[in-house]
Formats: C-alpha cells, sequence, structure tokens
C-alpha cells in the first residue's frame, strides 16, 4: 500500500501532524511506519492535548518513590515495603463489547503493576453508565460486571472496593476505570528503562494475533452510528494466561537478570519497544519474524499494531537467556529472542530478511504533538433560592427512602457480590465501605484505597468538582483510619477539541491539583481519556481519583457500621445548609442549576486530620463520611450496616429540617464514640477548632426524628438493598 | 503432621491454603502439578482457583495432570485428600467422589458468607467439632452440586453428604441455598469418607479481621483428628 495524505488522515493522523512526519523523516513513511507513528502520535498513547496541564499537577512527596511516567506509581509505606498503584480506563471498548472490554481493562491495569514487580493485592474499579431506562443500560452493566469479575476472579485478587453511576450523559459512552494496587520490597522495583548495548529484547508471554489492531487509535476518537463495526478492535482478554504471566514474570524478577521490562498494553509492541528506547535513549533492533505469531501470515504492520493480551517486552542481561527461557517454560509461555539494544537510536524493524521501518525514536517521542487547545472558563452559577413552599409539603422519612433507593446512593451488593473480595486471606474491610482495605500480608500494617467521581459537581463548576473529588478521597481514607498518602487519576472528558470539554478539562485538572498540593496528597500516576462522546453529545466531566492510605496498625480501622446502643453520634464539620447540585435538590425538587459546594480546604484538613488524631486515641467506635444525600442518608447507611437505630436532633440552627439533613456541604465525618469519652472527643475538637453537633444517641432499630417521625431499619434497608436486585432480574 | 497443597497453573487459593495450614500446626509442602510423586503427607490439599483457566470443564484438565495419579493413589489406599472450590470440581473429575458441578443457578458468581450444617461427624473431618453449623465463604461460578436420583439414593445411603447450605439455625432450607445445589449439598464424601470434596473456603476464615473465625474450628479440630 502507498502511503498519502488521506491514508493518514484514515489512520487518524491530522494533515498538518502527517506532513510533520514527512518532514521528520525526510520521506515519506511505508505503511508501517506511518502505523506506527499513528500509534504513538494517538491522543491516547501522546497525551497531546493533556500534557501540557498534566505538567502543574504536584507529584512529589516525601512517601513518592515514583510519580507519574511509569507504569505506575509507586509509595512508601514504611519497612523497606512499597505500594505500586494506578487506575486506567478502558471506556471505548467496553462500550461495543462490554464482557471483553472490562475484563482487558482489569487485564491491563494489572499487566502495569506486576510489570514493576509488585505482586498485585487489590482491584478496584469506578464504572459509569447511561440512565437506568435507556436500552442498552442494563446489558452493559451485566456484561461489565461479568467482565470484570472473570478477570480479577480467576487471577485471584480481591476486588475491595468500587463505586457505580447512572446519568443519561454516559448512554452512547459508559466509562470503565480499573485501578490496581501491588505491594513490592522497595529494593525489587523494576522500570521501563532500557541500558546497555546489544542486550537482547525478549517476548515473552501468549502469541500476537490480530485482536486490538488500532484499539488506541479508537480510543482516541468520538463515537458515531459506525461504532459496531469496530468490535474486532476490542482486545480478547485471557486471564489464565495473565496468572500464568504473573508468577512466571515474579519468578524472573526475585534474580538479577532483567534490566528492564515493559507490558505490551496499548500500541502493543510499538509502544512497549520505543518507550524503553526512548528512556534508555538507544535503539532497538527486531526482527518480527522471530515475533510468536497465533495467526498465518500476519505481516510486519499487524504484528507491530496488534493489542493482543498479556504479552511482555524485556531486556536482559546478556547470557541470562537459557535460565530465564526455563522459567517461561515452566509455565508454558511463549519466549523468545526478537532483538536487541543499539545505539542506532532508532526503531529498525526487520521482516523476511527486509528492513521495513528506520525510524528515529526521538520522532516518536520528544516530537509528538503537543497542543495548546482552545478552552473556556466555565463561570460559578449562582446560588438558588428555595422556596420554602417547596419544602412544606416533603416529608423527611418519605425523601429519604426515595434518596436511599436512588440509582447512585443504593447498595451495591448485586455488583460486588459477584467480584471474589476475599481470595488472598487479607480484606479486612470489604466493598460496601468508605474504603476497601487490605492487609500488608504477614504485617501489622493495612492499606486502604478508595475510587470516587463526582460528575455532577465537576459539571457545574469543573475547579469547584475537581478540588471535591480529592477531597472526598482524602475523606474515604480517613474514615477508615488510614493516614492518605497518594492518588491516582483517570480523567475521563469529552472531546479536547471541543472548548467546553477542554475547559472543564483544564479546570478540572486545576481543582485537583490545587487539593492536591494542599493535602499533601500527591498525584502518582493516572491516565486521560478523551473522546468519550457520541457525535457531538460528551458526558459529563469525570475524573475518577483513586486513593491510597496507611493504616499501620490494622486493628485500629474503622467500619461505618454503628456498634451499641446508647453510643453517641456526632458530626464533624459546619453543615451550612448548601442544597444546590445535591442529590435532593436534582432528584426531589427537580432543580438541576446552581453551583456545587464550597471546597475549604483548611476546613478539609483540619478536619480530617483531627478526626484521625481521635481515631489513633481510640475514641471513635465507627465513622463515615458525608457525601450525596447529606447527613440522613450517611446516618441510614451506619444505622443500616449496623442493624441499630438513631434518635436524631437537629441542632439549633438557622437553617431548617431539609436543609440540615439534606445538604451537601463538604468535609464532613459522622462518628459514633462511647458516652464516657464524650469530654476527651470534645476536647479534642474544640482544641483543633473543628466545628461539630451532636446529632443524636444509638438505640436499637428505628431511625427517630425530632422525637416526632420514625421509621424501622429494616423498612429502610429494603428501600437501599432492592432497588438494584430488582432492576436486574427484570 | 504434614500436608502438602497441590498448584496447578492457575491455582489461585494455594498461598491462602498454606498459610492456614501452617497457622494451624501443618508442616506444609507446596507440590507442583508436574511433579510424579507426593511427599510423605498426612493430609493433600487440592486448592481454589481456576486450574487451568478450567477452559474445558472446571477441573477437567487437572484431574489429568501427572501429580493426580499419585493424588489419586494415595486416596484410594485411604489418605486424607480434600479438594476446596477448584479442588471439589477437581475430585468429581477424577471421580473420587459422585456427581458433577454445574453453573450456579444465577449464572452469576458469588462471593460471601454462607452457613452450613455438618450432616455426618463420623469421619476425621468433622468428628469432636462441637457445633452443628458452621460459617464459612463461598466464592465460586460453578457450585451447583448435581447427581443423578440413583447417585442420591447411594450418597445418602452411604452418609456421604458432609454439609448442606442452611441457616444460622441450621435449617436447610431451598432458600439458603446460594447455587442452586441439589439438596443443599455443599460437601461430600468419598464411600469412605477420606477423601471430601467442598465448595466453601474455611481458609479464608482464621483470623477475627477476615470474615468469620469458623475455618479456625475446623482446621484445629482437623489436626487434632489426626494427631
Amino acid at each position: 500500500m502507498t502511503v498519502n495524505e488521506q491514508v493518514a488522515i484514515d489512520h487518524g493522523l491530522k494533515k498538518s501532524e502527517y506532513t510533520k512526519i514527512c518532514e521528520l523523516l525526510k520521506r515519506t513513511p511505508n505503511i508501517t511506519e506511518l502505523g506506527i507513528f499513528s500509534a504513538m502520535w494517538n491522543e491516547h498513547c501522546s497525551y497531546k492535548s493533556s500534557r501540557l496541564h498534566l505538567k502543574k499537577l504536584p507529584t512529589k512527596g516525601k512517601q513518592v518513590i515514583q510519580g507519574p511516567g511509569e507504569n505506575a506509581g509507586v509509595i512508601d509505606i514504611g519497612d523497606d515495603d512499597a505500594i505500586v498503584f494506578k487506575i486506567e480506563s478502558h471506556n471505548h471498548p467496553s462500550f461495543i463489547e462490554p464482557y471483553q472490554g472490562a475484563a482487558t481493562g482489569v487485564g491491563g491495569i494489572m499487566r502495569d503493576v506486576f510489570t514493576m514487580g509488585a505482586r498485585p493485592i487489590a482491584n478496584l474499579n469506578s464504572i459509569h453508565f447511561g440512565s437506568p431506562q435507556h436500552k442498552k443500560t442494563k446489558n452493559l452493566l451485566r456484561g461489565v460486571v461479568h467482565g470484570i469479575g472473570g478477570y480479577g476472579n480467576c487471577m485471584g485478587v480481591p476486588t475491595i472496593a468500587g463505586q457505580t453511576n447512572f446519568d443519561s450523559s454516559y448512554n452512547g459512552n459508559i466509562l470503565v476505570n480499573a485501578m490496581t494496587l501491588g505491594l513490592v520490597k522497595k529494593d525489587k522495583i523494576f522500570y521501563s528503562k532500557a541500558a546497555g548495548l546489544n542486550k537482547p529484547v525478549i517476548y515473552v508471554g501468549s502469541k500476537t494475533g490480530r485482536d486490538g489492531i488500532h484499539g488506541a487509535s479508537m480510543a482516541s476518537a468520538s463515537f458515531d452510528e459506525k461504532i459496531e463495526e469496530k468490535k474486532p478492535t476490542v482486545q480478547v482478554g485471557d486471564p489464565f494466561t495473565e496468572k500464568l504471566l504473573l508468577e512466571a514474570c515474579l519468578e524472573l524478577m526475585a534474580g538479577d537478570s532483567i534490566i528492564a521490562i515493559q507490558d505490551m498494553g496499548a500500541a502493543g509492541l510499538t509502544s512497549s519497544s520505543i518507550e524503553m528506547a526512548s528512556k534508555g535513549n538507544l535503539g532497538i533492533e527486531i526482527n518480527l519474524n522471530k515475533v510468536p505469531c497465533r495467526e498465518a501470515k500476519m505481516t510486519p504492520y499487524e504484528i507491530m499494531l496488534s493489542e493482543s493480551q498479556e504479552r511482555m517486552l524485556i531486556v536482559l542481561e546478556s547470557g541470562k537467556e537459557e535460565q530465564a527461557k526455563k522459567i517461561f517454560d515452566k509455565w508454558n509461555l511463549d519466549f523468545a529472542v526478537i532483538g536487541k539494544t543499539t545505539k542506532s537510536k532508532k526503531i529498525e524493524l526487520y521482516f523476511d530478511n527486509d528492513q521495513v521501518a528506520d525510524i528515529p525514536v526521538n520522532t516518536l517521542v520528544e516530537n509528538s504533538p503537543m497542543y495548546d487547545r482552545k478552552w473556556k472558563k466555565t463561570k460559578l452559577p449562582k446560588k438558588n433560592k428555595i422556596k420554602k413552599e417547596d419544602l412544606k409539603n416533603l416529608k423527611i422519612i418519605d425523601v429519604l427512602k426515595k434518596i436511599l433507593a436512588n440509582p447512585n446512593v443504593c447498595s451495591k451488593e448485586w455488583i460486588w457480590q459477584q467480584y471474589d473480595h476475599t481470595v488472598m486471606g487479607d480484606t479486612i474491610q470489604k466493598p460496601g465501605g468508605d474504603s476497601g482495605v487490605v492487609r500488608v500480608h504477614g504485617t501489622d500494617k493495612a492499606v486502604a484505597a478508595s475510587v470516587d467521581s463526582s460528575a455532577v459537581y465537576c459539571w457545574a463548576h469543573p475547579l469547584t468538582g475537581g478540588k471535591q473529588v480529592v477531597c472526598e478521597s482524602f475523606r474515604n481514607l480517613i474514615s477508615v483510619g488510614a493516614k492518605p498518602i497518594a492518588i491516582t487519576n483517570c480523567l475521563n472528558f469529552g472531546s479536547p477539541e471541543n472548548e467546553e470539554n477542554m475547559g472543564e478539562f483544564v479546570e478540572c485538572v486545576q481543582g485537583i491539583g490545587e487539593a492536591a498540593e494542599y493535602l499533601k496528597f500527591p498525584v502518582v500516576s493516572g491516565n486521560v481519556s478523551f473522546y468519550n462522546q457520541t457525535k457531538d453529545e460528551g458526558i459529563k466531566p469525570t475524573p475518577s481519583i483513586g486513593g491510597v492510605g496507611l493504616i499501620k496498625d490494622y486493628k485500629k480501622m474503622i467500619t461505618m457500621d454503628l456498634k451499641e446502643v446508647n453510643n453517641i453520634v456526632l458530626v464533624i464539620g459546619k453543615t451550612e445548609g448548601h442544597v444546590d447540585q445535591s442529590l435532593f435538590a436534582r432528584n426531589i425538587l427537580d432543580e438541576k442549576n446552581g453551583p456545587p459546594p464550597e471546597i475549604n480546604l483548611f476546613n478539609e484538613k483540619n478536619n480530617g486530620e483531627t478526626l484521625l488524631k481521635l481515631i489513633n486515641n481510640d475514641l471513635v467506635q465507627s465513622a463515615h463520611d458525608i457525601s450525596v444525600g447529606g447527613i440522613i442518608t450517611a446516618v441510614s447507611k451506619m444505622c443500616i450496616k449496623g442493624n441499630k437505630g438513631i434518635n436524631l436532633k437537629k441542632p439549633k440552627y438557622l437553617i431548617n429540617e431539609i436543609e440540615y439533613f439534606f445538604a451537601e456541604d463538604q468535609g464532613r465525618y459522622i462518628i459514633e464514640i462511647s458516652k464516657k469519652d464524650l469530654k476527651k472527643v470534645t476536647d479534642i475538637l474544640n482544641k483543633n477548632a473543628v466545628h461539630f453537633d451532636e446529632l443524636g444517641t444509638v438505640n436499637e432499630n428505628e431511625l427517630f426524628i425530632n422525637e416526632k417521625t420514625k421509621v424501622t431499619i429494616d423498612e429502610l434497608k429494603t428501600s437501599n438493598t432492592s432497588w438494584l436486585t430488582k432492576y436486574m432480574s427484570k | 503432621m504434614k500436608s502438602s497443597v497441590i498448584t496447578f497453573p492457575g491455582s489461585n487459593c494455594d498461598r491462602d491454603m498454606d498459610v492456614a495450614l501452617k497457622k494451624f500446626g501443618f508442616k506444609n509442602k507446596m507440590v507442583w502439578h508436574d511433579d510424579a510423586e507426593l511427599p510423605k503427607s498426612d493430609l493433600v490439599v487440592l486448592p481454589g482457583g481456576f486450574s487451568y483457566g478450567d477452559y474445558l470443564r472446571c477441573g477437567s484438565m487437572a484431574s489429568k495432570s501427572k501429580i493426580m495419579k499419585s493424588v489419586m493413589n494415595f486416596a484410594n489406599s485411604g489418605g486424607m485428600v480434600m479438594g476446596i472450590c477448584n479442588g471439589f470440581q477437581i475430585l468429581v473429575e477424577t471421580g473420587l467422589v459422585p456427581g458433577v458441578l454445574l453453573r450456579n443457578k444465577y449464572l452469576e458468581f458469588i462471593c460471601k458468607n454462607v452457613f452450613v450444617k455438618i450432616k455426618n461427624k463420623k469421619n476425621t473431618y468433622f468428628k469432636n467439632i462441637d457445633n452443628d453449623v458452621l460459617e464459612f465463604h463461598i466464592a465460586h461460578n460453578e457450585g451447583n452440586y448435581f447427581c443423578t436420583k440413583d447417585q442420591l439414593k447411594e450418597i445418602e445411603d452411604n452418609e456421604q453428604v458432609a454439609i448442606n447450605y442452611c441457616d444460622k439455625d441450621g435449617k436447610t432450607e431451598e432458600q439458603f441455598n446460594p447455587n442452586g445445589s441439589i439438596k443443599n449439598i455443599a460437601g461430600i464424601f468419598n464411600k469412605e469418607k477420606n477423601v471430601l470434596g467442598m465448595m466453601p473456603h474455611p481458609e479464608r476464615m482464621i483470623d477475627p479481621s477476615l470474615s468469620g473465625e469458623d475455618g479456625s474450628l475446623f482446621f484445629n479440630n482437623l489436626i487434632n483428628n489426626l494427631k
């Protein structure tokens, strides 16, 4: 095939980008080379629209061992232990083929983690679907959940937490973000930087097939009516092979023969070989006839662009090939020496004794396009005045039941029961809590992780929304007694070529950055997923934040279930009555305008750190952060989990009952304490200038409001747990 | 007491079982599926997981692997062999215990705590356990036990049912059956009661911080019975 401008455009490149390629090469590329450029220069691999803005994120900290730029981020958790973690999107493929799309998303992120030498110890996910009434939603949800479970369960890695949301803006573009945490010894972390000349380049894992060709390009474009035709670009997962690959790689990593290792993810052999060469400032020469292929007569173009799963590329110390091969033979995996490192600083490919590609590595990486896209600032919307008569006819209990049964609040047990969350024998907080928690095997330490997004807030005001998601992650970790350490972000947005979508991206990133900086909660890894749109309609801006924290003594972990009758329940943090953009305003009053709740970073940090102090002094029986649905929703969940009730009393504020109970002011928690500790607790709160309200006392089995209205916890439980099961069984 | 845990390609509860056995006093060895001989053992465990990806039928390929000849000889000469989850599926495929394990009734993977009632205590596994009901944990996609009417009669006549799914009070009604198993069967013995296959994972219930501690009861009792 001869290459010309039209062929380049069909590969998703812009006219100007094609001209730049010809200039850089000083000739017209051949088809294999064009394929390589298109794979490296698409949005998914090159971050061409986002790089400029991502640079502003805080990425350093005392406990950060490795920030963005490697396969995953790495943090220090003491005693020579480190946690490797990252979140990644697999949105486009999951919409086209939900089972395989979600499964390979989970497989891909686990590979990113064990590539660095870490054994995966926990999986999480954040999934967003269209309106429950939309005709595709149910099947997509079922397929995605089966896919996530199918892969993670087979790998034997527990899925410990997650988040599921529904909103009509995802009708044509669902989101599937998968996160993995791995455990490694600090001196056994592996990187992707090649080093040394004439070192053997090794291919291990599954054979290469024709699946997933152009996967990364597909993920860098909007959907139109022809998406069904894109099914062949979805990769097919084989978790069994990945389990073998994991064990084989860790066995090889126990020795000292690996110089560099990189998994073949998006853009397969192309990006893995180029990244290793680029980081090592070297060249790589590959004989494509040596690549193990699953299908006959694959062309160099297909071999380079295949996204077949469960493959790794390794630069080995010379002379260690036999020893390494033995390990992969034992695990029945392919092992092939396919090339070597060179000093040419070029990627040189051979096939049937002909040179089929000859590209300087820097043209693909450093010279890749970077755009300063136009973007539009979002003004802070004006506050709504809630009319007193709108509230007059509302009965708190009815509203509460509706909110507890709302698809975005209701229990997601139907989902997480399908994930093995107890394998590995260290899961001490299961899904359904504020964070999932796993012990660091054989120690007293535990690692907490949660994943959050707040698309509604981000949509109403991206800057505030961006800050809010980071704060929510911070709170979810604190609520289980963990000290927040670092985050990973998965930035899901519409088209960067649209000024409004780009503005949402820029301002969310700014918000994330400001909050992360202030809370000393740096971003150590992440990914960007643009073009989550069908034709002209984009999703609500949805940054997902995965937070990781440490509990030094796992016996001090906190759960949210109420523990004991007569204990006292406090609200930490001030309730101002911010109702705009709350679940209450949007779903009960049907009011979709107004600003999201304001973020006060000082209070956020101070409230959180003070609560940690209380927890470390053994003064807290249970805790839960207050998020969508406000105080009463949060406390109801604590009641449901603990099979206990509460006598609630609204403190004497100026705001009315409805505002007090359903407002979504930020930086708040609910805690349960023993009566005998009340003074100690309030002393510490006062000393640290933390506002608190006494909310009530724990009772046997009723939610009793202001000694007037009541409802049994069983009734609330039914509201909370039945929606999803009913919906999925219809 | 010496135990052996077999690791097949795709096993993923082998380490958890190793941790549990050692915690309760076994000297445990991990044995690779491609080995020919079992080390000297008082107990052999086939752990949970997805042996060979469970691609043909759950447990079917593992039942033909090299070490299984030795495991079968050991079982047939009276040796204690326990299969958990995928291990149970492997035992069924070898014919060491009767019946088959089908996909769960609602076609979904289930991971949760369940209660099981001990049906038969006249054997080395459950002898001397005070409790009649244990809280265990299941995590499987194919745990729906099935057998023919004739087989069922034989199993019941020989008292081969080990445990049934039930509620916390020991009621074994259909509503407490998580996966559609015939007669709520969660685990069965061979005729001689030296081979036990069960879907629940006692190794995940060995610590108050985990899902519960009834697994500790089970393992403590087991090692004492073996002594």
